[in-house]
């Protein structure tokens, strides 16, 4: 393709000119995120600055250091309690929502059936909507049928976004598999359950994977569902972190700091795991690709 | 439907083939359980939202009662607007921007990875501790007045919290990352080489943008624009801790989640909720409406791609 290019009847000078344009504009472009990201970092910094600070006030750092603040919160904010109710609804959400997620995908995979587009509309229509627009009616009905404010309630509301996300991640990933292996199991005599079971699962593990990965990262960091649903004993990470910065002004600000690492430290370890395991773009919830159309 | 039948096959057998013949067989049972579960817990509690609204508490009016109180109190009206003053720099900043930071990216493929892992962070920092971040960084004594102080762009700190501003800013911090990184996935869709074949007929990088790349990235660019729009339409947590000091920025989900849970009238939330989802969807359908136009002219202007 060089060749073809010198070919161009253009004189060196202007395509140089060119070049020297582009650049400036593409360093410009490059100066714009490294700015991005200095006020990004610089905002990470400032919380993780202000945990560790004795007294902050006027100054560009805090007078003097300490750690107390982390016990402070630790006892003032019921961490133990907040912790373990985070990890069971995290946990819960992931495991209930592979299950009948992954069934789902393989359908939508595999078959072809009347209603096949309108069923996939109503597994993109969760993603699509932000929850807090559907959110508030759903933490009514939860309420009405005394789930409201329970464990159970905000686990239920943190599989409505969820079970449509497992299935969109997963279907794709099962329709690469290739379909003789199946066909090939069942000539060989086995039921739909042994190919299923035995042939597919093991095949889809790196997807169920991911995918449980993603979710997990998802619902600890998903605030709307557990902040509507979620009431005294039920707050996860997230929520009890909103409330106290709500309320800041009652407890030193430090201790909210405190808890914000906190909760900062369980989602980057979350998301250093889940990288090694999946693409950052898939972090990003996935959107119908129109070149695939 | 027992007419190819022989007359000992029960029709029951001829339905079930006929049926599978189709695609529909037991097997589809396996997409019973989520199905359900979102007939129950997404489509049902959306249908009791929209009947909830039309059913407002004793006093509140007839069947449209909540609709008209909704439209002719100024402070829940001014709401639409203010969201709209909010959700729409941010979604237009963040689609703007994404485009040339994705072109220029593209170009330097090893450091795409690393990149994307740094834009992650913010997402999967969430809307909450970034509020908090910003409530520190961008206070009156945070670095950011201070490092503009120290160099004498500033004399004052600016207000940049407890306003729309700092919205905005929060909304760009956690909106960008994730409008780039859809934007970049639907240029890495489009083949290069039509890019390189315009070259060759030698069209300038700029006629190369809009008349080959644009056009193509069009559709996506509006789909990236629609759910950047959406989810800052509904900004929630970030406008509840950095809006204004008293009552957080005036936005309709924080006119929901009061309406909810300080007066508790779920019928006049669930309106506010059905307002908001409707504003939503008219943008999406304009959005969407004005993508087969733009996409379908450009088209015709590139040639055959």
């Amino acid at each position: 393709m060089a060749g073809i290019l010198t070919d161009v009847p253009q004189s060196a000078k202007t395509s140089r000119e060119k070049v020297t344009i582009r650049s400036v504009g593409g360093w410009l472009i490059w100066a714009l995120v490294v700015f991005f990201f200095i006020n990004v970092f610089a905002v990470i910094a400032a919380v993780l600055v202000q945990s560790f600070g004795s007294t902050w006030f006027d100054s560009w750092f805090p007078t003097g250091w300490t750690t107390r603040y982390y016990g402070y919160a630790w006892n003032n904010f019921q961490l133990p309690n907040i912790l373990l109710v985070t990890l069971e609804v995290a946990l819960t959400v992931t495991v209930v929502a592979l299950l009948i997620g992954a069934p789902t995908a393989y359908v939508l995979a595999r078959r072809d059936f009347p209603g096949k587009r309108i069923l996939n509309l109503c597994f993109l229509l969760p993603i699509m909507v932000p929850t807090i627009t559907y959110g508030i009616p759903l933490a009514t009905l939860l309420y009405q049928v005394h789930l409201g404010g329970t464990v159970g309630g905000v686990i239920l509301a943190n599989l409505v976004p969820t079970v449509p996300f497992v299935i969109l991640v997963l279907t794709p990933f099962i329709e690469q598999i290739d379909p003789n292996i199946e066909t090939a199991a069942r000539s060989c005599g086995a039921k739909t359950h042994q190919v299923l079971l035995q042939i597919l699962a093991p095949l889809i593990v790196p997807g169920l994977l991911a995918s449980a990965l993603l979710v997990l990262v998802q619902t600890v960091g998903l605030f709307e569902m557990s902040y509507l649903v979620s009431g005294p004993g039920s707050q996860t990470l997230v929520v009890a972190l909103y409330y106290a910065v709500f309320a800041s002004g009652i407890r030193p600000a430090q201790a909210i700091s405190a808890m914000a690492v906190m909760y900062m430290l369980t989602t980057l370890i979350l998301l250093v795991v889940a990288l090694r395991f999946v693409s950052p773009t898939q972090m990003v919830a996935q959107v119908p690709d129109p070149q695939r159309k | 439907m027992t007419t190819t039948a022989t007359p000992d096959a029960p029709p029951k057998v001829a339905l079930r083939h006929r049926l599978a013949e189709r695609g529909v067989d037991t097997l589809l049972l396996l997409a019973l359980p989520a199905s359900v579960f979102m007939a129950v817990l997404f489509f049902y509690p959306a249908a009791y939202g929209v009947y909830l609204s039309f059913h407002p508490l004793p006093g509140g009016g007839g069947f449209f009662g909540n609709y008209q109180a909704f439209f002719t109190q100024p402070y829940m009206r001014d709401s639409i607007l203010n969201t709209f003053r909010i959700a729409l720099p941010a979604a237009l900043i963040n689609v703007v921007f994404a485009v040339p930071v994705s072109l220029v990216m593209r170009r330097r493929i090893h450091g795409q990875k690393a990149l994307n892992t740094l834009l992650v962070v913010p997402i999967t920092l969430g809307t909450v501790l970034v509020a908090q971040g910003l409530l520190i960084y961008l206070g009156p004594r945070g670095w950011l007045n201070r490092t503009l102080t120290a160099l004498g762009i500033i004399s004052n700190p600016i207000q940049l919290v407890h306003n729309n501003l700092g919205v905005v800013i929060a909304l760009i911090v956690t909106g960008f990352p994730f409008a780039f990184m859809l934007t970049a996935s639907y240029l890495s869709g489009i083949n290069p080489n039509l890019e390189a074949a315009a070259g060759t007929l030698g069209a300038s990088s700029w006629r190369r943008f809009t008349n080959v790349t644009f056009p193509l990235l069009a559709p996506g660019l509006a789909i990236t624009f629609c759910l950047t729009f959406v989810l800052a339409f509904s900004v929630f947590p970030s406008a509840q801790l950095l809006g204004n000091a008293s009552g957080g920025a005036h936005v309709l989900a924080i006119a929901a989640a009061n309406a909810a849970f300080q007066d508790y009238n779920y019928p006049m939330a669930s309106t506010i909720s059905v307002i908001t989802a409707v504003i939503e969807l008219i943008v999406v359908a304009l959005v969407l409406g004005l993508r087969s136009r733009l996409y379908s002219g450009s088209t015709s202007n590139a040639g055959k791609a």
